[in-house]
């Protein structure tokens, strides 16, 4: 009974609860004790709060029994990245810099779970300061694929998806900057959405690249993504860079009938290195497309070979900028072995940073630098400019693009390590949504060697309604979304 | 474009409070220039008198009304700090 309950979806559960033939506290406690069996295997999580959790549930079960009260996520168990700020639990943004840090306050889409009686289980392991695509930055340990437990789960919302896929949680909070949310999903055989740039409040979430990280769900399937979206989208006057008219609502069923929507599939995505079995999927999955009615152009978006350089030029330097706060004074790690405020600093930052967080910096710090300026950090801006005009104008012709989320399957654990550049290649496909700010989703689309397989689907601003609903088309026409990993 | 050198990752990390041992400098120079070069293909984009873009978003110096209220609580503040004498951040001194 309990192993059937765990890999219900959200909605389902839902349904169980609102005729109150189980209640949230024994769903939450069914969801723990399969935390406790998954955890040594997979690592999902850094912290996993059954005490709140509890606590909560019963709360919720009270709000259960008036309709009036409740909404898409009352009852419902959820685990949240753990570079999302929670009062009053730790949140270590993956780094030992912050392994005791207890934040005052929580992020605004948090209040929002809260305040929509969804219950926090644990909180999401990920790449330090959400750097990286495999969750083996973390500085504790590393989460492993629940598909194959030698695989990597993706990164840096690896802990997050794998909590998704094995059951461990309904729904997740990730958050995207090159393809944190879409990339782990799509090797996890779950879904993810980076929503559009504004449309989530950041306030509360520990910063990695302003101008490109948005917190977005993962879930067992898109009527879920699209509910839990209901639920954090919207203004925040406390995040400057949330847009003031946004707005988020999708209705739930799925159109069978695509007719009218125009597909545009670059070739640039299409990449050297992408796997067989990988185009394969996609292949299928763009025909089910068209069996669906839709028309499906292939096209071309130079700009696209580009976007790799334009989002590793931009990313690092935001981050050296938003981990200048990093100093050892006023939270976070503090050297014994500083004798004054600037050796403090820098032994502070350099015991507690990881080895891509300090590339990072130091790339960015380059980037940004007298001589270096102008050619690099100012180039990219221009270069980021010429990509989202050359969106613009692909979008005056299409209604969406639809690519691979990830040139391979997940990877072995290890293997891209030593290699920054190799594992900065797994984010070729999604980066180019984060430097135009675009909605972009990823769908399971079948597997290759028994490992799950991602379809992109990415809009124009704002569009974030139309990529969950021909998402939503296409999982409900095959059977990838009815799929779990077999080992839980 | 220059590839980057020991001593550019010295300076950087300077510039950026970063300590960094022998061993971490030589494998950053050999990591940092192989991205690097991979960079160089922007150097080939046309980008005469294209404006910059900071952000993808067009929200543009978006302003409060300064009302009045609480901070955050001192028990909050000082919750988090790795050295507290009394009510108090104590740190290394700045200078000398």
């Amino acid at each position: 009974m309990d192993s059937e309950l765990i890999h219900l979806t959200a909605h389902e559960a839902r349904g169980l609860l609102m005729r109150h033939e189980v209640s949230s506290v024994e769903l939450t406690q069914a969801v723990l004790s399969h935390i406790e069996k998954v955890e040594p295997r997979v690592h999902s999580l850094i912290t996993i709060t059954p005490e709140l959790a509890l606590t909560a549930a019963a709360k919720s079960d009270a709000m259960l029994n008036d309709e009036k009260q409740c909404g898409p996520l009352t009852g419902i168990p959820i685990v949240v990245k753990d570079n999302i700020s929670t009062k009053g639990t730790l949140t270590t943004a993956g780094s030992k810099m912050l392994s005791n840090f207890i934040p005052p306050y929580d992020a605004h889409v948090v209040t929002r779970l809260r305040e929509a009686g969804a219950i926090i289980v644990g909180k999401g392991n990920l790449d330090e300061f959400a750097m990286g695509s495999s969750n083996e930055n973390s500085a504790f340990q590393p989460t492993r694929n629940p598909w194959n437990t030698n695989l990597v789960p993706g990164g840096s919302s690896g802990g997050p998806a794998a909590a998704v896929s094995t059951g461990e949680c309904y729904i997740a909070l990730g958050s995207d900057t090159g393809g944190s949310i879409r990339q782990p999903s799509a090797l996890c055989g779950v879904v993810g959405m980076k929503p559009t740039y504004g449309l989530v409040s950041r306030y509360g979430l520990i910063a990695f690249a302003s101008s490109l990280d948005q917190i977005g769900p993962i879930a067992r399937d898109v009527q879920d993504c699209a509910d839990m979206l209901t639920v954090i989208a919207g203004h925040d006057p406390r995040d400057s860079t949330s847009s003031p008219t946004a707005k988020f609502s999708y209705s739930a069923r799925a159109r069978t009938n695509l007719e009218g929507v125009k597909i545009g599939v670059p070739r640039e995505y299409l990449v050297t290195g992408m796997e067989k079995g990988v185009k394969a999927a996609y292949e299928s999955a763009l025909q089910v497309l068209e069996s669906l009615g839709a028309s499906v152009t292939e096209i071309s978006l130079p700009l696209t070979d580009l976007a790799l350089a334009v989002y590793y030029i931009i990313a690092p330097s935001e981050a050296m900028a938003n981990l200048a706060r990093y100093d050892g004074f006023k939270y976070g790690h503090s050297s014994s072995q500083a004798d004054d405020a600037w050796d403090l600093m820098k032994l502070s930052r350099g015991e507690a940073f990881g080895a891509e967080v300090k590339r990072r910096i130091i790339l960015g710090g380059y980037a940004l630098s007298a001589g270096y300026y102008d050619a690099y950090y100012k180039k990219a801006q221009q270069v980021r400019s010429l990509i989202r005009k050359e969106f613009s104008e692909f979008f005056q012709k299409f209604d969406v693009l639809v690519t691979p989320t990830s040139p391979t399957v997940a990877f072995k654990v290890g293997s891209r390590a030593k290699e920054p550049l190799s594992m900065y290649m797994s984010d070729i496909c999604t980066i180019p949504a984060n430097i135009a700010g675009l909605p972009a989703i990823s769908v399971p689309a079948g597997n290759s060697g028994n490992l799950p397989v991602g379809l992109q689907i990415v809009g124009p601003p704002s569009a974030d309604s139309r990529v969950i609903s021909i998402a939503h088309s296409y999982e409900q026409a095959t059977p990838w979304h009815l799929e779990h990993p077999p080992l839980w | 474009m220059p590839i980057i050198s020991s001593d550019d990752v010295r300076y950087i990390a300077a510039l950026t409070h970063l300590h960094l041992t022998e061993g971490e400098i030589e494998v950053m120079r050999s990591d940092l220039s192989t991205v690097l070069e991979h960079f160089e293909s922007l150097q080939r984009i046309d980008t005469t008198e294209v404006e910059p873009t900071g952000h993808s978003t067009d929200v543009r110096s978006v302003m409060r009304d300064d009302e009045p209220s609480d901070s955050l609580s001192r028990k909050y503040v000082l919750a988090n700090v790795p050295e507290v004498e009394d009510d108090y951040f104590r740190i290394r001194p700045i200078l000398g």
